[in-house]
């Protein structure tokens, strides 16, 4: 249990001030971008958490969170009781050391993303399983072109994502071989949200 | 569940002086009637302005039992559950969980555990409130008990044959 | 195979209306309230929170309404609720040690520690109905004598003498207290999940398979060794305070079977034992229950499987009144299509029957003479 003795407001506050709604809000906008890799969902100034979760990542965790989801946090995020405690109490999600235990995990630091392996990839009987990454990352645009194909886009999607590590776009690419198994991310910037589900194939450079 | 962030701060934290206090006043809360909690609150000089944090809400918590009574845990069934945290214009925050799905109970409860980590009100909640309620509770299981006792069955063995 | 079919919404709606008047009945006689239902009718109350799985005596209350008695509709009603609540968490395992008790009785220790306390039961009335009840409202207040508030070791705490008498059932330290509201069900199930799918279970399914063990399929010798109603506490721990709070306190029914085993290749002769624990005051339940936990044990026990209360892919699949009633239930539902496509076969088998036997008229008569 995440004892958090100090009675500090911040964790407790910053939460949907509307959680019927705003999560109906969000989850759609999130279904949008996993159903369409590349495109931009947008919402924004729903939740307030303590710096440095973004309240992109904190509307996120708020809608798919709950106490049956394990929740896994970067090594900095973990450090930080602040963070930890709004999560436990905004979500009452259980957080985890084990990535592969992990329902999501939540990074701020993608300089330092651990290699997608080492997160859950779920089973062949139930490849939904899989942990699903959130990337808190600068912005969705201004970054290296890519090159999305895959079910959901009608030919090709040049997103330019910025903040993606260079090692990132070879383990996307190991990741792809294991399906059905294999992690899905979610790109989460101030401006909104890309989904990369699975499927999806990312070639560097632009088509 | 999982502990993650146990080890991140060393040992378990110290329990602070006052929790077990307050553990006990917010049993006796969650044991109280809505009615006994919304007097109080109606009835209460200088009502600070109350802001809601969380609910108040009605979920689910699974309870467990023991194999055996003493065993391995097991889930045996869910009761409903409903919960609340305010925060007072005072500064302090309230929590307050309770069996059912009286929601007002719940945030009136939650109210006065706010109001009773206020070091110059807790004596006035503890005076006013949870004695009195825990009174009635303790008074109840006693007539409960008294009245099981009454049905206990008193063995006489009957002698038989000559001395 | 279902084929959508449109029509008789209006003849839904006109008998969902008449399911609201029938249900009112005589407007002339007084309408019921929940308060009435939780007060006057608490066991029905209990037994739709056990087979619902769901503790709120309001619910359950309005359930009971609602279905206009019928309990397996009132424990689906609950059911139904219950998907539509978040999951808050898990409690503190219970204590029944430190149960307020109702009702306690050993069948096996006339003296146990805390005594035999009969509480309010069936047993010991004569089955006989009571006329004064069709009206007077008058009842005595009940008796009363001293008490203690002493905490009562359960039974099984007081005789674990001579290692005569198994422990309570342990599990591996690393294992995870499984969870079928979560998880598939899948066979062979742990001890654990197996309880979960018990306490939830239908009465009389239990009731029948316990009685069938008695009766000598899967025989297990069994004593009630204790059996316990009364209310205990529900903690739970909460992260942002950083230790449990009480939630309040629910009725339970606790059943210790202690049965007398004779050993196998992989037990010495000894008392095993089987647990039941249910939702409010139900012990018919509570003993069927550990009866069932028991005999559910064999092939742990190294016992020859050989009676159907044994079978745990066929007693577990098959407890549960709201999934039985809704697969026999969906029966009454449209199936025209795949009778017409019966129907075909049916015709074209018949055909084929009838040229093979030279036209003969299969009445009782023609197929004698076939044979």
């Amino acid at each position: 249990m995440t004892a958090v003795q100090s009675n500090s407001a911040s964790m407790f506050q910053g939460g949907f001030a509307d959680p019927v709604f705003n999560a109906q809000l969000v989850f759609r906008q999130i279904m949008d971008a996993l159903a369409r890799p590349g495109r931009v969902a947008e919402f924004n100034g729903l939740a307030n958490p303590p710096a440095p979760l973004s309240p992109t990542v904190a509307s996120i965790a708020a809608t798919l969170f709950d106490h049956d989801t394990n929740v896994w946090l970067d090594p900095a995020l973990a450090r930080n009781e602040q963070v930890a405690g709004w999560l436990t109490f905004n979500t009452s999600a259980p957080l985890t050391r084990e990535p592969l235990d992990a329902d999501f995990a939540i990074l701020l630091d993608s300089g330092s993303l651990p290699l997608l392996e080492s997160f859950s990839q779920g089973t062949q009987e139930y490849p939904d399983r899989s942990t699903t990454l959130i990337l808190q990352i600068a912005s969705l645009t201004g970054g290296r072109k890519l090159c999305l194909t895959g079910p959901g886009i009608r030919d090709v999607d040049n997103s330019a994502p910025n903040g993606l590590p260079d090692h990132f776009f070879d383990q996307w690419a190991s990741n792809g071989l294991r399906f059905p198994r294999g992690v899905d991310v979610l790109l989460a910037a101030p401006d909104g949200v890309i989904g990369l589900p699975r499927t999806v194939k990312i070639a560097l450079g632009e088509s | 569940m999982t502990d993650a962030m146990d080890g991140a701060e060393g040992e378990a934290a110290p329990l602070s002086d006052v929790q077990p206090g307050r553990q006990e006043a917010m049993a006796i809360f969650a044991r109280a009637s809505g009615k006994e909690l919304a007097d109080a609150w109606g009835a209460w000089p200088d009502r600070p302005d109350v802001s809601p944090l969380r609910g108040p809400e009605t979920g689910l918590v699974m309870v467990r039992g023991r194999i055996g009574g003493g065993g391995a845990p097991f889930n045996f069934g869910e009761a409903t559950v409903t919960r609340a945290t305010v925060k007072l214009s005072t500064g302090q925050v309230g929590h307050a969980h309770a069996l059912g799905a009286d929601t007002d109970k719940v945030r009136h409860a939650a109210i006065f555990d706010a109001l009773w980590q206020d070091e110059t009100s807790r004596s006035v909640v503890e005076e006013k409130l949870v004695g009195p309620i825990r009174a009635r509770l303790e008074a109840e299981d006693a007539r409960r008990r008294n009245e099981t006792a009454a049905t206990k069955v008193d063995f006489f063995t009957m002698v038989r044959g000559e001395d | 195979m279902y084929v959508a079919v449109k029509g008789g919404e209006a003849a839904i709606s006109n008998a969902h209306k008449l399911l609201a008047d029938r249900r009112r009945g005589d407007r002339s006689v007084p309408a019921m309230h929940i308060e009435q239902i939780i007060e006057q009718l608490g066991l029905a109350v209990d037994r739709i929170m056990s087979e619902g799985s769901l503790y709120d005596r309001e619910l359950a209350a309005l359930a009971f309404k609602q279905a206009r008695g019928d309990m397996i509709e009132a424990i689906f009603l609950l059911r139904a609720y219950r998907t539509t609540l978040p999951r808050f968490g898990y409690s503190n395992p219970i204590d029944t040690g430190a149960m307020l008790i109702e009702r306690r009785i050993s069948a096996t220790y006339k003296d146990l520690p805390g005594g035999q306390l009969l509480g309010p039961t069936f047993d010991y009335t004569h089955r006989l109905l009571d006329p004064e009840l069709m009206g007077s409202d008058a009842v005595e207040e009940p008796q009363t004598r001293e008490g203690n508030d002493a905490r009562t070791p359960r039974v099984s705490e007081i005789l674990a003498h001579e290692g005569l008498i198994e422990d309570d059932g342990d599990l591996p330290d690393d294992h995870q207290t499984g969870d079928l509201t979560r998880e598939p069900m899948e066979f062979p199930m742990t001890r654990d999940v197996r309880l979960q799918a018990l306490s939830r279970a239908d009465e009389g399914f239990l009731l029948a398979l316990g009685y069938s063990t008695q009766r000598g399929f899967a025989r297990s010798h069994p004593f009630a060794g204790e059996i316990r109603i009364g209310e205990v506490d529900i903690e739970i721990d909460v992260p942002e305070l950083g230790f449990a709070v009480s939630l309040g306190r629910i009725r339970v029914t606790e059943c210790q079977m202690i049965n007398q085993f004779k050993g196998s290749a992989k037990s010495p002769p000894q008392f095993t034992r089987g647990y039941g624990l249910v939702f409010g005051q139900s012990e018919r339940k509570a003993m069927a229950m550990s009866l069932v936990d028991r005999t559910l044990r064999a092939t742990e026990l190294g016992e020859d499987l050989t009676a159907p209360a044994q079978d745990e892919e066929f007693v577990i699949s098959h407890s549960d009144n709201v999934q039985a009633t809704g697969f026999v239930e969906h029966l009454k539902l449209p199936h025209y299509v795949d009778f017409q496509a019966e129907l075909d076969l049916v015709r074209r088998m018949r055909a084929e029957y009838e040229q093979t036997h030279d036209g003969e008229t299969p009445d009782d008569d023609g197929l004698e003479a076939a044979q």
